[in-house]
């Protein structure tokens, strides 16, 4: 469970100061499926960004599974983030040196995880999302799409409790938006929390609701449809 | 992870060839001159008998003119050789557990494979050369204080001589032709090459032992005049091998080899009472001035390393700063050039410290190659040095080819300096990335 209390984030320089988060609540319950939409430079990034521990925020609270992570050390949030929270982003970000089997590889090495482990979740990770066949494909041969896939699996294979999507189909076209937004869909029937930045309305409408982020201000929530209950059988979603 | 780093840092050199040969060689060039010059000045200021250091000493005694010292540039010091009468006088003396009187002389050698006459090297010497200097024998030994006495003789091969004489063959109770005298073979050293070589600084510090070695008495009796150092401070009449050995002229060594600090006591009471005496004699106008010096002020004394090289070594440390520096700078760029994939490895969990160690292991597989690289150049640059001041030993520039080889010294000289490369040129650019904020880059790539 993600909940925020009052975050203000303010970017400073010597001159100009810019509000990105003005007093931002909100409560993402465990299981949840969260559209944040709002027009470009409304802080949706900068919202990402905190939530996923990439950026310190200003005044507020924060909590993550309960937990207060306000002022943790750069070590416990770097495993909180490898743990807990997966990342998809609208350009993949893939690791371009790296093939589709060790770009999934990254978040299980800094776990630390056992050899055999590791190389059942990145197969498990990469069924999943339907490109087992691309595994030692380097991202430069692959679709934008099959990228994304890619990045998903990455984001997915160290099970964590939220993913946090900023624009993932932003760089894809519709047939290919659509297929992402179902494996995203199909995940979080499986238990996963995700929220997903968007300006598209028409993929804000697949989540459970959207909340609308105007200059650094939650302004109002849509409701969509009622929260799936989570399937834990993962050989059924994949089938 | 340390696998992990060093596989990510391998792929990164493929990537990016160009840059990497450019540090690696950056690296290899300061670490190849740095430790040329270390090796070379390392042999120089080496003490190659240090074990011994405490039991050791130079014999000299001030026998000069009153007017002026006889080292001009260090008056302080007695002139570095004895007089031949002030040597044999206290040869006799029985407090040292080993004596050695010697001087080098030029011979003539034929017999063996050596069907023409050969010039070489040799030493007269007394018996106690060989174990007071610990020359490691191959075939037989030395001789005996009778063979100095006799004279009888006997002969010492080198290493090198034996060889081109006797094929590397054990010669023991072979006879060849020495100076057109026969003499017996008793025994054949093993190689032997102490840098420098302390017992006889006088031409050069570092030439090669000499080629064969015969009993003091030798000297005398075949009016054998050095081929070293001969000093002197007045004129005298010196047509005569006789007429040199009462001379003040100073052309013999003196070593002693002192069991402890009693023994040392009375060493040197006897050169002061004998110094006493010989001035009520007429003799040693300048003040009291009886030295028993160690090898190692022994080698400070004679200037072996000397401040010109000290310079070098720091210029070859600023060298290789420069190198590292410009390492620095490049690996700066390629690191800072990988930020937005240090930005994606951030938000799937890697550490500030993560970052850093695995770009301090890119830092160190860098160096490490560049040190690989280092050994061959500093092989290359001591080939150098030795092609340089190549010939032979005892006329050319001190022997300074004779020291310049790669060796184990050298070795971990280039381990140290890998380790403080890889520190130097890592450390900053490792620091520096893992202060990279990974937002910055994750919307932008």
């Amino acid at each position: 469970m993600l909940r925020m209390r009052n975050v203000t984030k303010i970017y400073r320089t010597d001159v100009i100061e810019t509000h990105a988060l003005r007093e931002v609540s909100l409560e993402v319950s465990t299981g949840e499926f969260v559209a944040i939409m709002g027009p470009s430079g409304s802080g949706k990034t900068t919202f990402l960004n905190v939530a996923g521990l990439l950026e310190p925020f200003d005044t507020g609270t924060f909590e993550l599974d309960g937990a207060d992570v306000s002022r943790l050390s750069d070590r416990t949030l770097a495993r909180l983030r490898n743990e807990k929270i997966g990342f998809i982003f609208q350009s993949f970000n893939l690791i371009p040196d790296l093939n589709v089997y060790d770009n999934v590889d990254v978040p299980l090495r800094y776990r630390r995880m056992p050899a055999a482990q590791r190389h059942q979740r990145i197969t498990t990770a990469l069924e999943l999302v339907g490109i087992t066949s691309r595994m030692k494909h380097v991202p430069a041969q692959l679709s934008g799409g099959q990228q994304q896939r890619v990045a998903i699996a990455r984001a997915i294979a160290g099970e964590p409790s939220f993913l946090l999507a900023d624009e993932p189909t932003g760089n894809l076209d519709s047939t290919t938006a659509g297929q992402v937004m179902d494996l995203l869909e199909r995940i979080n029937k499986m238990g996963t929390t995700i929220v997903m930045v968007t300006h598209d309305p028409e993929l804000a409408r697949r989540a459970h609701r959207s909340v609308h982020l105007i200059d650094g201000r939650l302004s109002d929530t849509e409701i969509y449809r009622p929260r799936a209950v989570a399937s834990p059988d993962l050989g059924a979603a994949t089938a | 992870m340390l696998g992990y780093y060093l596989r990510l840092a391998l792929k990164s050199f493929t990537r990016d060839p160009g840059a990497t040969a450019l540090m690696v060689f950056a690296i290899a060039l300061g670490i190849g001159v740095c430790v040329m010059t270390l090796t070379v000045y390392h042999a120089m200021a080496g003490n190659p008998i240090w074990w011994k250091n405490d039991r050791l000493y130079a014999v000299t005694m001030d026998s000069w003119a009153a007017e002026r010292p006889a080292i001009r540039d260090q008056p302080q010091l007695p002139p570095w050789q004895l007089t031949y009468t002030d040597a044999t006088y206290l040869f006799n003396s029985s407090i040292p557990e080993r004596k050695v009187l010697m001087y080098p002389v030029a011979a003539v050698v034929m017999g063996g494979n050596q069907g023409k006459p050969l010039k070489v090297t040799s030493r007269v010497t007394s018996a106690d050369f060989f174990p007071m200097f610990e020359a490691p024998f191959r075939y037989g030994s030395g001789w005996n204080a009778s063979a100095d006495a006799g004279p009888e003789p006997v002969i010492v091969l080198s290493y090198d001589l034996n060889e081109r004489m006797f094929g590397g063959a054990n010669s023991v109770s072979r006879i060849l032709r020495w100076n057109n005298h026969d003499f017996r073979v008793v025994g054949v050293l093993d190689r032997w090459q102490p840098q420098p070589r302390f017992y006889d600084l006088t031409k050069g510090h570092f030439n090669e032992p000499e080629a064969a070695y015969v009993p003091w008495g030798w000297g005398k009796a075949l009016q054998l005049r050095t081929v070293g150092e001969a000093k002197y401070w007045k004129f005298e009449k010196l047509d005569t091998f006789e007429q040199l050995l009462g001379s003040e002229v100073t052309w013999i060594q003196m070593w002693v080899e002192l069991p402890d600090a009693k023994a040392r006591t009375r060493m040197q009471t006897l050169l002061d009472t004998y110094w006493a005496e010989q001035r009520k004699a007429g003799r040693f106008a300048r003040p009291q001035n009886n030295r028993l010096t160690t090898v190692s002020q022994w080698l400070r004394d004679n200037q072996v390393v000397q401040d010109d090289n000290r310079l070098l070594v720091v210029l070859a440390f600023v060298f290789l700063g420069v190198c590292l520096l410009n390492t620095v700078g490049l690996l700066l760029a390629k690191f800072l050039s990988g930020a937005p994939v240090v930005g994606i490895r951030r938000a799937l969990g890697a550490s500030r410290s993560q970052i850093f160690i695995q770009h301090l292991v890119h830092a160190g597989a860098l160096a490490f190659a560049g040190s690989l690289l280092g050994v061959g150049l500093t092989a290359l640059f001591l080939w150098g040095v030795r092609s340089m001041y190549g010939g032979d030993p005892d006329t050319s520039s001190g022997g300074y080819q004779a020291l310049a080889h790669f060796n184990v010294i050298s070795l971990v000289w280039v381990t140290g300096l890998a380790v403080v490369a890889a520190l130097v040129a890592g450390l900053y650019p490792a620091w520096r990335i893992g202060r990279v904020p990974p937002a910055l880059y994750l919307k932008s790539q």
